[in-house]
């Protein structure tokens, strides 16, 4: 009877332990699930996508809009150069982002994109961007920062308007030093 | 499950010792059930006295009372004591007592286990109690323990989260012997189906505790990694999403709101019966319906987040089988009505209770459905409608349905009966109270007042008002509980083994009050 | 009793309870339903709230008075002798398929409601939100307008703690900021919304609208107001101590006026991701 006891609490216990293992996969989950539905990009920072070429649809016009943000009223300036782009699906575009260090010591920043609306993430293609690396900033240096983009021609036919958004965050780790 | 060990030195005696000793080293699971409902009912007036101090502050627009940051204090705490301090122990207490009883076993499964999931419980509150005195005071997020928010908590934030890991350790423990219990000390012929409601709803409230404490556990921990050894599960800068801890924490939260109602459902299921003097009305689809609701709990936790910026087919999901948890939801009601058809009532304080239950948690329920539409939700969300809709399902829902169980069973433990009398001037007290404090609220909600605000605007100001009074009256009330209980425990009438003229079941069948121990040769069912 | 439960009389609680359940929004402090609202989705979600509300009254009714039916006819003191049937396959049928109907019923508009609102084609202007704790800050997307919104002075001296003041002397206690949002009427405006620190939630009432404001992340939305006028609004996500005191409010102008009020804005506003905050 006791054995049986044991048995079954210890098939319990291992169920619990089992589902604290499930929270935490939980997070890849997430990052599975933001993929498939488009919204975020979870799977840690940006990594640039490749576009082998480019196939312009000339009948169409999607209008991408441009935004910063920062975080924590971090001392940064961050603007973008234009506000905004008509762009064709399937052709490469160039813009750039500005920024300026608004200390007297070095920073280190981080640009975190975000697209709205979430369903024309993946459809958003950047080749090169600044937010694929940490950008050092000597003090009170400002420069453009350069963005390579696509967006690609399955973007819904509902969708008439993108978002681009850069959180530029400061980097902890770097500015505590 | 360190905690576990830390108090472990107990020898596993039989039979009542004497003085203080009996209650520290006891693995009795009548005992055991009376530490929990003792602690349970100490912790009703702890929380029932923060949600005073924010009644306080709300009854007149203005700060006069409280700050603003001590009154997220108050209502973070009242939200965490309440349903991890209060409500769930106090459920516990009821399995400890009646699971073992109502299927003619001796004890529960794993008597030093449950000695041990009560004991870390008063550490734990004690613990999460402690941190309102700390540096930067305690956790003032709400319960719901949103980053990036709750990272801004002062020094209190590692102690919050343990007590929630101690908490949560406590409840997978008390699962765990319930469910053993459960499946393998059940008396010969006592077959799952012929179990009594209670005892299913238990079970399959055991099997909800254990497949979603640990995932608030893993959720808090991602919290404190991220507070303090510098991950970013939850922080947009590493790479992380705020959103992802919201999905983690209401994968556990849904379930929970089921955790703490089906205990409540298996009570009334218990009391209406005997005061229709009739059989409960469809046991079995009752069983179903409960398992159903278990089920559905997993898939429907987004619709606490419809104004994240969820995709439309998110969106859509969550509300259809949101709405889906109607059905049995439904299905529960109509039998409760059914059983009291053509049946033969009397009004004893359990029964009304139950009433009450049976009415008010309706209403509960139709502000859910309300909520749960998404593009209607858009207004509702996180105003004063969702807390008047949340309140009465736990307030005149779980809380009434232990207060009927209390009552019920109070005879059996005590072996007095209550005083009636008092039992139903409690039962009117708090059942005009309770509407008077929630049922203003769903106004002020749907006038545009958001929750979780210390101050409001004027034109909020009378139903405000009118909540406060109610609540003051509502925890008053509660007092009465206390002083019947108390002069239960001390005499009164003698109470006769099957106290309620229509009770059924094994519980019935011992002396009352119930000896240390029961069935230690098994009753034969059949 | 407070002071402004005197100032009604139990009368004009009954007559706004009454005018609620007809469906008419009752005045001023005894408001108890949600505001019908100036767009068209709030006045769809109005419509919304109202069926469901409805056929809860409907259900609640049936199922009400079958309890208090049992109440009062199945009393033992009466003498009631009790049945003994415990279960009714055909009912249990009907009471499991009915409500399946009617869940229908209701998530068929439901759905529709959804699908329109989350359509945000042809926006002919945007406007980015940013939550901070504790203010929110408004920028004309493209237009170089950008400026915060705080409390009104006079409702954040009257919110201090035993301040004294009486918050009834005030108009819009709590519910006033110093720069309210400009929009023009009839305008397809689309809304971004992020956050500088923790998340808060921008919920305009009169609007239907409500979107939380994440740090890290943008969220899209749109309104389109068919009255001008001013309407008022809160922060819906906890967000920290004072969370309770950054009101929104949102100036709607006709269209010409607001392109005259935008073309006076442009000379002077600061721009703010330049400007350091307070």
């Amino acid at each position: 009877m006791r054995d049986s006891h044991r048995l079954l609490a210890g098939k319990l216990v291992l169920f619990a332990a089992g589902m604290f293992g499930f929270g935490f996969l939980l997070v890849p989950l997430y990052d599975v699930f933001c993929q498939v539905t488009g919204i975020g990009s979870r799977t840690g920072l940006p990594t640039a996508a490749t576009v082998t070429a480019e196939n312009p649809v000339t009948d169409r016009i999607v209008t991408v809009e441009f935004v910063a943000n920062r975080n924590q009223q971090a001392p940064w300036e961050f603007r973008p150069a234009v506000s905004s782009l008509e762009v064709m699906p399937g052709k490469l575009y160039d813009t750039t982002y500005f920024a300026r260090n608004l200390t007297d010591r070095q920073l280190v920043g981080q640009a975190v994109p975000s697209v709205a609306p979430g369903q024309a993430n993946k459809y958003f293609k950047k080749t090169e961007c600044f937010c694929f690396e940490s950008q050092e900033f000597a003090p009170a240096e400002g420069r453009d920062m350069g963005l390579t983009f696509m967006v690609d021609p399955g973007l819904p036919e509902h969708i008439d308007r993108v978002t681009l958004s850069y959180t530029f965050f400061v980097n902890q780790q770097v500015a505590a030093n | 499950m360190s905690a576990t060990t830390t108090h472990d030195e107990h020898h596993d005696d039989h039979g009542p010792a004497k003085g203080i000793m009996r209650w520290i080293t006891t693995t009795n699971h009548k005992d055991i059930g009376t530490l929990y409902l003792v602690f349970a009912l100490a912790m009703l007036f702890v929380g029932g006295a923060m949600s005073l101090v924010i009644r306080a502050e709300l009854f007149q627009p203005g700060l006069q009372f409280v700050n603003p940051d001590f009154f997220n204090q108050m209502t973070t705490m009242h939200a965490l004591i309440m349903v991890f301090g209060m409500i769930m122990p106090a459920f516990v207490g009821f399995a400890n007592w009646m699971v073992p009883m109502m299927i003619g076993a001796p004890d529960m499964a794993l008597p030093r286990l449950n000695n041990w999931s009560f004991w870390i419980l008063p550490f734990a509150g004690t613990l999460l109690l402690s941190t309102l005195f700390m540096d930067g005071g305690g956790p003032a997020s709400g319960w719901t323990l949103y980053p990036p928010l709750v990272l801004q908590t002062g020094n209190a934030l590692p102690f919050a989260i343990f007590s929630v890991h101690l908490l949560g350790v406590s409840s997978i423990m008390g699962s765990i012997n319930i469910i053993v219990t459960i499946m393998n000390m059940r008396a010969p012929g006592m077959t799952l189906l012929k179990m009594p409601l209670f005892v299913w709803t238990w079970l399959i409230t055991a099997y909800l505790l254990i497949a979603v404490m640990p995932v608030l556990a893993g959720g808090v921990t991602m919290l404190l990694t991220d507070g303090f050894f510098g991950t970013s599960f939850f922080q947009a800068a590493g790479g992380g999403d705020p959103v992802l801890f919201q999905h983690i924490f209401w994968f556990f939260g849904h379930p929970e709101v089921y955790i703490i109602i089906l205990p409540a459902f298996g009570i009334i299921s218990q009391v209406i019966p005997t005061f229709s003097r009739k059989p409960l009305f469809g046991h079995d689809s009752m069983v179903y319906a409960t398992a159903s609701i278990a089920f559905l709990s997993f898939i429907v936790w987004a619709h606490h987040m419809f104004t994240v910026g969820m995709p439309l087919a998110g969106q859509l999901f969550f509300m259809l089988s949101t709405m889906l948890i109607a059905i049995p939801t439904g299905v529960k009601v109509f039998n409760w009505t059914a059983t009291m058809w053509r049946g033969s009532l009397s009004f004893e304080t359990p029964m009304l209770f139950a009433l009450a239950f049976l009415f008010l948690f309706t209403i509960g329920g139709f502000s859910g459905l309300m909520v749960a539409i998404a593009p209607a939700d858009f207004q509702y969300h996180d105003s004063y409608f969702v807390v008047a809709h949340f309140h009465y399902v736990l307030v005149p829902g779980a809380l009434f349905g232990a207060i009927a169980g209390a009552y019920y069973w109070l005879p059996k433990w005590t072996g007095h009966m209550y005083n009636e009398t008092l039992g139903k001037v409690h039962f009117w007290l708090s059942a005009i109270f309770v509407n008077l404090t929630f049922f203003p609220q769903h106004f002020v909600g749907l006038a545009g007042m958001p929750r979780r605000i210390p101050d409001y605007a004027t034109q909020f100001a009378d139903f405000n008002a009118i909540s406060s009074v109610g609540a003051f009256g509502f925890g008053f009330s509660q007092l009465l509980l206390v002083y019947v209980v108390i002069q239960c425990v001390r005499g009164g009438e003698k109470a006769s083994a099957q106290v309620w003229d229509g009770a059924e079941g094994l519980e019935w069948t011992v002396p009352s009050p119930a000896p240390y121990h029961t069935f230690e040769e098994p009753p034969l069912v059949r | 009793m407070s002071t402004n439960l005197r100032k009604h009389d139990f009368n004009t609680f009954l007559t706004a309870l009454v005018a609620s359940l007809l469906g008419n929004p009752a005045q001023a402090a005894w408001e108890v339903n949600m505001p019908v609202g100036v767009t068209d989705a709030s006045a769809k979600i109005f419509d919304l709230h109202m069926l469901i509300f409805w056929v809860c009254v409907v259900i609640a009714v049936i199922v009400f008075s079958a309890m208090i039916y049992c109440l009062v006819a199945f009393r033992k003191s009466k003498g009631a002798v009790p049945a003994t049937f415990s279960h009714s396959t055909t009912a249990e049928i009907v009471w499991t398929v009915i409500p399946v109907l009617i869940l229908v019923a209701m998530a068929v508009p439901a759905a529709q409601t959804l699908v329109e609102i989350d359509d945000t084609r042809d926006t002919e202007m945007t406007i980015k939100i940013t939550g901070y704790q504790w203010k929110w800050q408004y920028e004309y997307v493209g237009e170089d307008v950008s400026f915060y919104s705080n409390l009104a002075a006079s409702s954040n001296e009257t919110r201090q703690l035993r301040s004294g003041i009486d918050p009834f002397q005030e108009d819009n206690y709590l519910l006033d900021v110093d720069r309210p949002l400009v929009v023009p009427a009839d305008t397809k405006i689309r809304y971004l919304i992020t956050s500088n620190d923790v998340i808060h939630a921008w919920w305009v009432p009169d609007f239907a609208v409500k979107k939380d404001a994440i740090p890290g992340f943008i969220n899209e939305g749109w309104f389109r107001v068919n009255e001008p006028g001013v309407y008022r609004g809160q922060c819906a996500e906890l967000c920290g101590k004072d969370h309770g005191f950054m009101p929104v409010v949102v100036e709607v102008l006709p269209r010409e006026e607001f392109t005259a009020w935008l073309a006076g804005q442009q000379g002077g506003a600061a721009v703010a991701s330049a400007a350091t905050a307070r």
